[in-house]
Formats: C-alpha cells, sequence, structure tokens
C-alpha cells in the first residue's frame, strides 16, 4: 500500500482540524479502509485515526434514546447495548468475525455505507439520528445510495441515538464467506407505527420497504406480509443470488423478522 | 518514519514504522516475533490474529502507529514462564489440533480471548467464535476439541469424524 502520514488525535475538534487538510481520510477500526488501501482502491495522503478520541467511544441512555459513540467497536455494542436495545446488540454481534468486532466500529460502518453492511439497516429501521462533528442528520437524509451519505469534506460521524422501539428484530441471510448479508432486515415497532429497512438487496444500498411498514403498523404480524411482493427491478444481481432471488429473501427475512420481534 | 512503543507480551518495546507499517509486519519483521503468521493478508484467514488490551484482532488489518501504548500479547507470550504449553496449547497437541500448523497462532489466540470471556463455551459458541479463523488442513473438529477439552468440559462426545 502507499505510504501516508499518520495523525491520532484526542479530541474531536483536533480531528476536524486535521481532516480539513488536502487528501485526508478518516481512519476508524480500518477492517474495510486497511484491505482498500492494500489493494489501493484508496491511497490518502494523511490517514486520520478516530479510535483514540474518548468522547466517541461507549454506549450510554441519553437524550433521544440509546447514544453509541462513532468509534465503539461492534464486541463493545454487542455487550453494552443488550439490556436497553437487544435487536441491535444482536446485530453488531453478528458482524464479521471476533476479531473484526475487536476493531470494527459503528461509525466507519455507516460512513462507509457498504449495500451489504448490517448498521445501516439498523440505523435506517430505527429512525436514529446519525450526530456529526458540524450537526445532527436523521436517518432518512442521511443514507444516499451506494457508499453515499450525506457526510460533506471534512465532516465525520462522531455518534448515533436510537430512539427505542418497543420490539425489533434483524434477521440476516449470511453470505458464508464473507459473512455480509446476502439480504439482512431489520423491523422496528415504535409506537406510532413499523420500520422496516433492508440491507444487501437493493442496488442503491440500504432502502425501506414502505408497503411492509404500512401492512405491519395494522396488524404486527408475518402474515400481514402475505399479500405484498418485491419488485426484483433495483435488487443486486450476483453469481450469489440473483435479483428474483433476493426480493424473495427480503418478504421471506422480514417476516422471520417480524416474528423473532414477536 | 515515527517511533512507536507498546507492551509486547509483558515487555516494554519500541521501534521506528512508517504510517503504513501493519502491527503483524511490526511484529514479525521490527521485533523478530514470526509466532505471528500472515496467511492472507486481506483480513479472512485469522492466521495473524493477536491479543490488543486483551481483545483478539487481524495484526495484518491493524497499522503498528494505532496501537501504540497498547499491551499487545502473541502466541510466544502464551506458554507458562517455565516454559512448558500453556493448557490450551497442550490441549492443541493432545487433541492433535493441528496438522500442517500454520494457522495454530491464530487459532490459539482468538481461542484463548474466547475462554476468557466464556470459560465454559459449547461447541456452537467455539465454532461460532472461529469463524474468522481458517484451517487449510480443515481440521476444525480437532481445535473444537482441544477448546472444549481446554475449558475442563469432557470431549467425548464432540464430533470426531
Amino acid at each position: 500500500m502507499h505510504n501516508f502520514d499518520f495523525a491520532k488525535p484526542s479530541t474531536i475538534a483536533e480531528a476536524a482540524k486535521a481532516l480539513a487538510a488536502d487528501g485526508a481520510q478518516a481512519l476508524s477500526g480500518g477492517q474495510t479502509l486497511i484491505p482498500t488501501m492494500k489493494q489501493r482502491l484508496a491511497a490518502p495522503g494523511v490517514l486520520v485515526s478516530l479510535t483514540g478520541i474518548a468522547e466517541m467511544q461507549g454506549v450510554c441512555m441519553g437524550d433521544g434514546g440509546l447514544h453509541i459513540g462513532a468509534a465503539t467497536p461492534h464486541a463493545v455494542v454487542a455487550k453494552e447495548a443488550k439490556a436497553h436495545y437487544p435487536a441491535l446488540a444482536a446485530l453488531a454481534g453478528g458482524i464479521g468475525d471476533p476479531a473484526v468486532r475487536s476493531r470494527g466500529t459503528i461509525g466507519g460502518s455507516i460512513a462507509n455505507n457498504d449495500p451489504a453492511a448490517c448498521y445501516p439497516s439498523a440505523v435506517l429501521a430505527s429512525g436514529a439520528t446519525v450526530v456529526t462533528n458540524k450537526r445532527k442528520i436523521a436517518a432518512d437524509d442521511y443514507f444516499q445510495g451506494l457508499f453515499t451519505t450525506a457526510l460533506e469534506e471534512g465532516e465525520f460521524v462522531t455518534s448515533v441515538i436510537f430512539p427505542i422501539p418497543s420490539s425489533a428484530a434483524y434477521v440476516k441471510f449470511n453470505q458464508p464467506a464473507s459473512r455480509f448479508a446476502l439480504t439482512g432486515v431489520f423491523v422496528a415497532k415504535y409506537a406510532d407505527g413499523v420500520r422496516v429497512a433492508v440491507t444487501g438487496a437493493g442496488n442503491d444500498g440500504v432502502f425501506r420497504w414502505k408497503e411492509a411498514e404500512a401492512a405491519l403498523s395494522g396488524n404486527f404480524s408475518a402474515d400481514a406480509l402475505s399479500g405484498l411482493t418485491v419488485d426484483p427491478d433495483g435488487m443486486i444481481a450476483d453469481l450469489h443470488g440473483s435479483a428474483a432471488y433476493r426480493a424473495n429473501l427480503v418478504k421471506v427475512l422480514t417476516g422471520r423478522a417480524v416474528t423473532a420481534a414477536g | 518514519m515515527t517511533k512507536v512503543s507498546m507492551t509486547v507480551n509483558g515487555k516494554a518495546v519500541s521501534g521506528e514504522v512508517e504510517g503504513r507499517t501493519l502491527l503483524s509486519s511490526f511484529l514479525r519483521e521490527g521485533l523478530g516475533l514470526t509466532g505471528t503468521h500472515v496467511g492472507c493478508d486481506t483480513s479472512q484467514c485469522g492466521a495473524c490474529v493477536v491479543h490488543v488490551d486483551g481483545k483478539p484482532v487481524k495484526s495484518c488489518t491493524v497499522f503498528a502507529a494505532d496501537v501504540a501504548g497498547a499491551s499487545v500479547k502473541t502466541i510466544e507470550g502464551m506458554a507458562n514462564a517455565d516454559g512448558s504449553l500453556s493448557v490450551l496449547q497442550q490441549a492443541f497437541q493432545d487433541h492433535h489440533g493441528l496438522q500442517c500448523g500454520f494457522c495454530t497462532p491464530g487459532m490459539v489466540m482468538s481461542s484463548a480471548a474466547l475462554l476468557a470471556e466464556n470459560p465454559k463455551p459449547t461447541e456452537h459458541e467455539v465454532r461460532h467464535h472461529l469463524e474468522g479463523n481458517i484451517c487449510r488442513c480443515t481440521g476444525y473438529h480437532n481445535i473444537v476439541k482441544a477448546v472444549m477439552a481446554a475449558s475442563g468440559q469432557d470431549v467425548s462426545a464432540v464430533a470426531a469424524e
């Protein structure tokens, strides 16, 4: 990989300053970025590690729900979010493998917005708020397509705030080699309705299945989905599964998630 | 080049690294600790797993500079003080938990991290925990058996085919 200058600030303000430099790129857990740099698909001139910033670490209840620092590793979320938001903790505990979960972070995952990553589905299904060094962004405005987010140059995620649902579940159909989601569905039930977010299936990345949300808001059971179909148009097709296969998975996994959420 | 310092297997160490120097390179080339193996260099095989502040990480997917100040444990730090094998290492030997041995350092470090968190894991938990460690000899049954045995459990019923 190409060499770079390495910076490890200890506050959000210092990180913002370092990221203002030409060619600077934020590094969180690095579980995607480092392999990408090895392949020379990314070659930042300056890498700014966000893992030494205490104010971006940890899980706690606060205004608006569960606050998770953007640099909190998946393994910590799996453990510490369990009492507050078990479906989110279970999702974090199923990402990659234990060594990936020791390093990979929620902020890194949603900043990258891989179309098959797990976390974007939880953020979107929970109607979470993405907090950056500059502003707060609603989940519905944050995800903007394949590897694309509302983040601007020099902007980085500092925390995510999750409203706590009355019940929720994430069901992932594993791509067994990569352990990314071949398709994954996060269902979250709130007092004002149900939200369903799908990852791994859409050509444009994570999306809400609004027909299912409407049906489930009236009747929160897998039966409520029986009359619905998912249009394969716009679904990912690759050697692991056709668009029609993924469209079917969306419906099947949504049903399973509703049943699991209870 | 910048100077990094950390604790490796209980000893304070330091060395000059570039930004791009991976922890695996620092351990192997900088410190001569070649017990940590680099199998795939693409974050998939787990042969390079070491502990950083007690947590298992793929040392080929962490920059040395990013873990400056940390406490790192490698396979060289796993034996007992008198040089005899630790319970886990001995269990790998007793249950033939290795064939070519290339994946073994990562298997041992991942398994040790599991047992530290979960001293009596079920067979399913061992298999789930070792998902990120690939054995090219496909010797998984005996690896699982060794980990179960090291945790003090009866392994006569663990899959052996």
